[in-house]
């Protein structure tokens, strides 16, 4: 089934990038299989989007190759583009154009034939319900309706591996799960999917993910092996004055963090051989409050993989969690 | 190749008629800048404001005063009683120049007709006094050096006849609008030109267009085709615009011919824009861009011939113009509009703007790369 008989559609190895003084990605390696979606998950500025545009060829990484589609960046990327689609994090179709206008336009540049680009624009616009919207400006339209677009602008040539960068960041939750039943379409017809984003929750539907914190790859595999593999236990606290408590907790240097949620404090502690019985070693610090393990969640291990810098100040788009 | 040039070009000419603003200033701003210019620009001085200071008071001078304002180059407008008065006048800017005519006028005439024709016993009758910080207004005063005595005295005063002959071809009435609105081609074009596609490729940079333009099959060769030639269209529109109404309005011939006069155009159009695209390749923001065009805008507008001889600028000034389009432009659209000139005798500035054309469209596909760092 694959070309270069590997079954990858992405291999990297040490894809490093470096604006000036700034390291944007340090040494990236990644294993995509084809046919899957693979996340890439992490907060603004984690070198998610750097990744992506280094594995479209749109940027050259500093050092480091990858192989994608059995073609070896830097260097393929010519022969690579009719083999991709991109989905940009901004929408970058033309505002002032219709639905219609603008796949017509992108039909052309890929060199669809005519006649062929006339069907797959009409099979586009009524896959992603864009029928009613066909001669209206792109510049008017929703989130949801642009995002649409967006996508089938980037699968008309029928890409083998697309790429989609935060592609539900200006969208709602309904528009948001809908969107993936899309991709899961999109899979199932043999494509492979990069999705980057910085919501547990879509993180939680990829095949598999990548951990990305300011540039580095903190940890990859499936969302349930990642879950399980966490080098946390999780206890939740109830209480009083838990404000109190946590602003302790955040002094110990073995809790890799205290979040509250609702009435509970859920804590991470970091699995160290000096910690035998963890409930009793929190029961502790925490007074007479009831303590309980509970199951870790993706976002406990985005938590334990970035470290201290994050469990403080946690960054706006964690927080998004449905 | 061609199937993606054709897609850009269709969308752009798309997304130009989408714009009401701009659509209309490509009509707009020839017509409006043509009235302006073809009205406004002079370079032979009319009705100065001048002041007098007459000293003899009699017929001849007054006669003296009466003949420089028949001249229309003069319209005296105050009278000072004093040399001193009148330099203050001419300091305070209340008149470009004073006519002095001194107290024994009399006298100096009468001389003058003992001199008869021989000029060096000949005394001048008065004196200019002129604001000279302005060139074009000396020069004009200067001209009233030599002003015809014949309406003042008798005909024994006329001086001999003048040594050499002018005969002026091409515009005997001297109307410098004649002179103004091929020339008004070249400055038109170079601005709406230019200002277009500088614009072009920065605007789908912050937009973010680009972006997703760079991640498909398409070439930077093809896209900086596809982005010029919606507006060599717009170039002739706007061609026609100007030559039509100087021809309506201020009665500019169009003496050559006009195929010569396409084939020149489209040399200068093709030139402008990629000399636009270059600049589009450079400028991070739509801003810079235009301010990189003004840079080019403002040495065609003053060194490329048209509204000062070309000739008569330094050898230096000469060689940077020589890069500037609009200067080649210039020559050509005035020898075949106002001297009918062959196309075949332009091959020099006909090459220039093809050179000009194939360098700007090297550097501007070079420079851009279907990079983002």
């Amino acid at each position: 089934m694959t070309r270069d008989g590997t079954g990858m559609a992405v291999e990297a190895q040490g894809l490093t990038l470096r604006f000036g003084h700034t390291l944007a990605v340090s040494a990236l390696d990644l294993a995509i299989p084809r046919g899957s979606i693979y996340g890439f998950l992490g907060p603004n500025g984690s070198g998610k989007s750097s990744s992506i545009r280094m594995l479209t060829g749109l940027l050259k990484p500093t050092s480091g190759q990858a192989r994608v589609l059995g073609e070896t960046l830097p260097g393929g990327e010519e022969k690579l583009r009719r083999r991709i689609g991109y989905m940009t994090q901004k929408f970058s179709l033309y505002d002032n154009l219709s639905v219609q206008e603008n796949l017509d336009f992108v039909a052309r540049i890929y060199g669809v034939p005519r006649a062929q680009a006339k069907q797959r624009r009409d099979e586009l616009i009524s896959v992603y319900e864009l029928s009613d919207q066909r001669k209206q400006m792109a510049g008017s339209m929703s989130g949801g309706q642009r995002q649409r677009l967006a996508l089938a602008a980037a699968t008309l040539h029928r890409p083998e591996l697309l790429f989609l960068d935060e592609p539900t960041s200006a969208v709602d939750p309904e528009n948001r799960r809908e969107f993936w039943e899309r991709l899961f379409d999109l899979c199932d017809g043999g494509t492979t999917i990069l999705v980057s984003t910085h919501y547990m929750d879509e993180a939680e539907r990829c095949h598999q993910l990548a951990i990305l914190d300011l540039g580095v790859k903190r940890a990859d595999g499936s969302p349930q092996a990642l879950m399980k593999a966490m080098n946390a236990w999780v206890i939740e606290v109830a209480g009083d004055n838990l404000r109190e408590l946590k602003a302790a907790l955040g002094n110990e240097p073995l809790v890799l963090s205290a979040a509250q949620i609702g009435a509970r404090l859920r804590v991470l502690i970091h699995k160290k051989p000096d910690i035998t019985d963890p409930l009793h070693w929190l029961q502790a610090k925490v007074g007479s409050r009831s303590l309980e393990f509970v199951r870790a969640s993706l976002e406990d291990v985005f938590v334990s993989c970035t470290g201290a810098h994050h469990a403080d100040s946690r960054p706006e788009e964690l927080a998004h969690v449905e | 190749m061609w199937n993606r040039i054709w897609a850009i070009v269709t969308k752009e000419l798309r997304q130009l008629s989408r714009d009401r603003m701009s659509f209309g200033l490509i009509v707009m701003i020839p017509l409006i800048q043509l009235m302006l210019f073809g009205y406004a620009i002079n370079t032979d001085a009319r009705q100065l404001p001048a002041g007098v200071v007459d000293l003899e008071q009699s017929s001849y001078s007054r006669a003296l005063i009466l003949a420089a304002e028949a001249s229309q180059v003069v319209q005296f407008t105050a009278q000072y009683s004093s040399m001193i008065e009148a330099e203050a006048a001419i300091t305070r800017g209340e008149v470009k120049a004073v006519l002095y005519l001194p107290s024994d006028l009399d006298g100096r005439l009468l001389r003058r007709r003992a001199a008869g024709e021989n000029p060096e016993l000949s005394e001048p009758l008065g004196q200019w006094l002129v604001d000279g910080s302005d060139t074009v207004v000396a020069s004009s005063i200067r001209g009233l050096r030599n002003m015809p005595l014949q309406e003042v005295v008798d005909q024994a005063f006329v001086p001999g006849s003048p040594t050499l002959e002018v005969v002026q071809y091409f515009n005997p009435e001297q109307r410098t609008v004649v002179n103004i609105v091929p020339g008004l081609l070249g400055i038109i074009l170079t601005m709406t030109m230019v200002l277009f596609t500088s614009a072009a490729i920065v605007r789908e940079r912050e937009q973010g267009n680009i972006e997703f333009l760079i991640t498909t099959p398409v070439q930077p060769f093809e896209l900086m085709l596809g982005k010029i030639v919606p507006y060599v269209l717009v170039g002739f529109v706007q061609i026609a615009i100007i030559l039509g109404a100087g021809n309506l309005v201020f009665d500019v011939p169009v003496r050559g011919r006009l195929d010569y006069l396409a084939m020149a155009a489209m040399l200068f159009i093709l030139a402008s824009l990629t000399l636009g695209l270059v600049i589009s390749t450079i400028a991070k923001s739509q801003l810079q861009a235009m301010q990189m065009t003004v840079f080019v805008l403002l040495p065609s507008i003053l060194l490329s011939g048209f509204l000062f001889p070309f000739e008569a600028m330094p050898r230096p000034a000469q060689v940077f113009a020589e890069a500037l389009p609009a200067t080649h432009f210039m020559r050509m659209s005035r020898a075949i509009i106002l001297r009918d000139a062959d196309i075949f005798s332009l091959q020099y500035d006909a090459l220039a703007l093809l050179a000009i054309t194939a360098v700007g469209l090297l550097i501007a596909s070079s420079r851009f790369s279907k990079r983002l760092n």
